[in-house]
């Protein structure tokens, strides 16, 4: 198990060594490059451009600036705004943290409700539950997110005022975690929804294939409870699939985050990006794109690791 | 995802009167799809949607796009039976012609997406080895970064707002990746087999082998891919709008209707619902076909419709 743990971490490097070039690739693209504001100013002649780009270093070829830049990178240099003029870093630190409570707190939630729904329907297969479940689960799993989104804000900010509307804090009670937990409400209910439909209804098929299994079989002839047979021999092997498909769902968890912090103004650094993107804020986005991918590779180590921990069965070669 | 209550299909042979071996592979297609009544609920809703978009000029007198001043944000009435938005348009008649962006977009980037990651899946699986390696690296490494962000940050270098196409093939250039993984793990169990063995034989070319002998073999999780690849791209695309960075904003798509209706979230909440509950319903009928798919052709596979947020 160690093994294949340090093997899938040092899997994981080349990847993320590769993003860094993407993303410096795709940044590369943008029209007119850095010294974009200055090409339109009619008091900006060319010669003085020229001597900019090379104070700079922009008459470097690409892959010197690739390793400058990625060296200035590993020692916490990612550069500064253009719109505000803050360090990049010192930005994404202030987001991101709100953003991982958001993600965090759907990710709990999701696994929390989905894998008791699913369990609960698949021991009830064929009744009244059972089909109001699926039949649930499906347009939760179709409904967009921020359609899901305005129709709670609706429903329990504007209609019912049981919650706030947008943000992370009040401007009329100092924050607290009590606070915090009133804001994060209805953004939980939105970011989770998608996977809560897809992972409770994973587990239902899941469950339900295990249970005509042979072993299962030979525990209740030995005349064990059935709850018993179910929490303790069925589901170990039921979960291992849901571990898969909760790492194919990752991507979904980020981009759903994007759409929720725009929906409920929440400070994060999905809103961050969105608002980069319209201030034509290259070194923001490209830190943005950075981040989410390396989330998303350490994302899907973890759901390997686990999925090597539940299942002994697991062998690296 | 998972499939939907339908009890399990008896012993093939018994459910067919004759037990006839010669019985058509599209009738057995058929009669496992048919089982799916929710299926055949979603098939006449699409066709239904279909219809009403293909011919909405024919069903509504007024424009999707022109505006009408006058007319602003008026309640349904015999008229305007959704009402008018924001500048007087006739929500109705915004709703059909949406099914047409919606459904184009939907499916012509389902069919870029399809055709990339069956060849790209089906070379890298044929031609094993060191290309497969580097190919299948190269998914890894596109599968990194979370789609919304890529696609958020080529719209946006390409000019604030796309036009149709644009998005058609955006969505259709991010959205192959998975199911190039899918076919090429076909391709690599396929093409031990010694009916290939034979035709390499007979010196048909490396491409005859594969179109030919390899993939026909390997189609079977396409469709299925295909049909929530739809599903998929359409939330993609209204997501996208959402956001604002999605189809210009005069062009009449069910995202921008939801998009430019966010405003009027409080005081005209049909503008909201209408489009909402029209897309809603649109991706379920085509989730319940796929799963009806899935379970005829490939009941084994746990695909299901991607989102990208």
């Amino acid at each position: 198990m160690a093994k294949y743990a340090l093997q899938r971490f040092l899997e994981a490097i080349p990847l993320l060594f590769l993003v860094t070039i993407v993303t410096y690739f795709i940044m590369n693209l943008t029209p007119g490059g850095p010294l974009a504001v200055y090409l339109h100013n009619p008091h900006v002649t060319q010669s003085q451009i020229a001597v900019l780009a090379k104070q700079l270093g922009l008459d470097q070829p690409w892959y010197v600036r690739y390793f400058k830049w990625l060296w200035s990178l590993l020692h916490g240099n990612w550069g500064y705004s253009y719109f505000s003029g803050q360090p990049v870093i010192q930005l994404i630190g202030q987001r991101l943290p709100n953003t991982l409570i958001l993600m965090g707190s759907a990710f709990l939630v999701s696994l929390s409700l989905g894998i008791p729904l699913g369990i609960y329907s698949a021991t009830h297969q064929y009744s009244l539950f059972d089909y109001m479940f699926s039949f649930g689960s499906f347009f939760a799993w179709a409904m967009p997110s921020f359609f899901f989104g305005l129709l709670l804000q609706m429903i329990f900010a504007v209609k019912l005022g049981w919650l706030p509307v947008a943000g992370m804090y009040s401007a009329f009670y100092p924050p607290s975690f009590l606070e915090l937990i009133r804001h994060l409400i209805l953004p939980t209910m939105v970011l989770g929804l998608g996977s809560l439909a897809g992972w409770s209804r994973f587990m239902r098929s899941g469950l339900l294939e295990v249970v005509r299994q042979d072993y299962i079989r030979t525990a209740k002839a030995k005349g064990l409870k059935e709850r018993r047979v179910i929490l303790k021999h069925a589901l170990k092997n039921a979960l291992l699939p849901i571990v898969t498909i909760i790492g194919m769902d990752l991507p979904a968890f980020f981009g759903g985050a994007v759409i929720t912090e725009e929906i409920f103004a929440w400070p994060g650094m999905g809103r961050l990006f969105l608002t980069s993107l319209n201030d034509r804020d290259y070194p923001i986005q490209m830190a943005a794109l950075l981040i989410s991918a390396a989330l998303l590779i350490l994302g899907n180590l973890l759901a390997d690791l686990a999925y090597g921990f539940l299942d002994p069965r697991i062998q690296y070669n | 995802m998972a499939t939907a209550n339908v009890p399990p299909l008896e012993d093939e042979l018994a459910t067919d009167p004759m037990g006839d071996v010669q019985t058509s592979g599209l009738r057995r297609f058929w009669r496992r799809f048919s089982r799916h009544k929710l299926a055949l609920i979603g098939l006449g809703i699409l066709v239904f949607l279909l219809l009403v978009a293909i011919f909405a000029p024919l069903l509504t007198p007024y424009s999707p796009t022109t505006p009408n001043l006058t007319q602003v944000l008026l309640p349904p009435s015999a008229a305007h039976p959704l009402g008018t938005d924001e500048l007087g348009r006739d929500v109705l008649a915004r709703l059909m012609y949406g099914g047409r962006i919606s459904f184009l977009v939907g499916f012509l980037s389902m069919v870029i997406a399809t055709s990339i990651g069956v060849v790209y899946g089906a070379t890298a699986g044929y031609l094993g080895g060191i290309w497969d390696r580097i190919m299948m690296r190269f998914v890894d490494l596109v599968m990194s970064f979370p789609a919304i962000f890529l696609l958020l940050i080529v719209l946006n270098l390409t000019g604030s707002n796309a036009s149709v196409g644009l998005m058609i093939l955006y969505l259709g250039l991010f959205g192959w990746t998975g199911l190039s993984r899918i076919v090429r793990s076909q391709v690599l169990s396929l093409k031990t087999n010694e009916y290939v063995e034979a035709a390499r034989a007979q010196g048909a070319s490396t491409r005859r082998i594969l179109f030919k002998h390899v993939l026909p073999g390997a189609m079977a999780p396409v469709w299925v891919s295909a049909a929530f690849g739809v599903a998929g791209a359409m939330l993609a695309e209204a997501s996208l709008d959402f956001l604002g960075f999605g189809l210009q904003p005069q062009i009449p798509s069910w995202g921008n209707m939801l998009d430019s209706a966010e405003s009027y979230i409080v005081t005209h909440p049909l503008l909201i619902l209408a489009p909402g509950i029209v897309i809603t319903i649109a991706v379920v009928a085509i989730n319940f076909v796929g799963d009806a798919l899935r379970d005829a052709l490939d009941p084994r596979s746990t695909a299901g419709m991607q989102r990208i947020g």
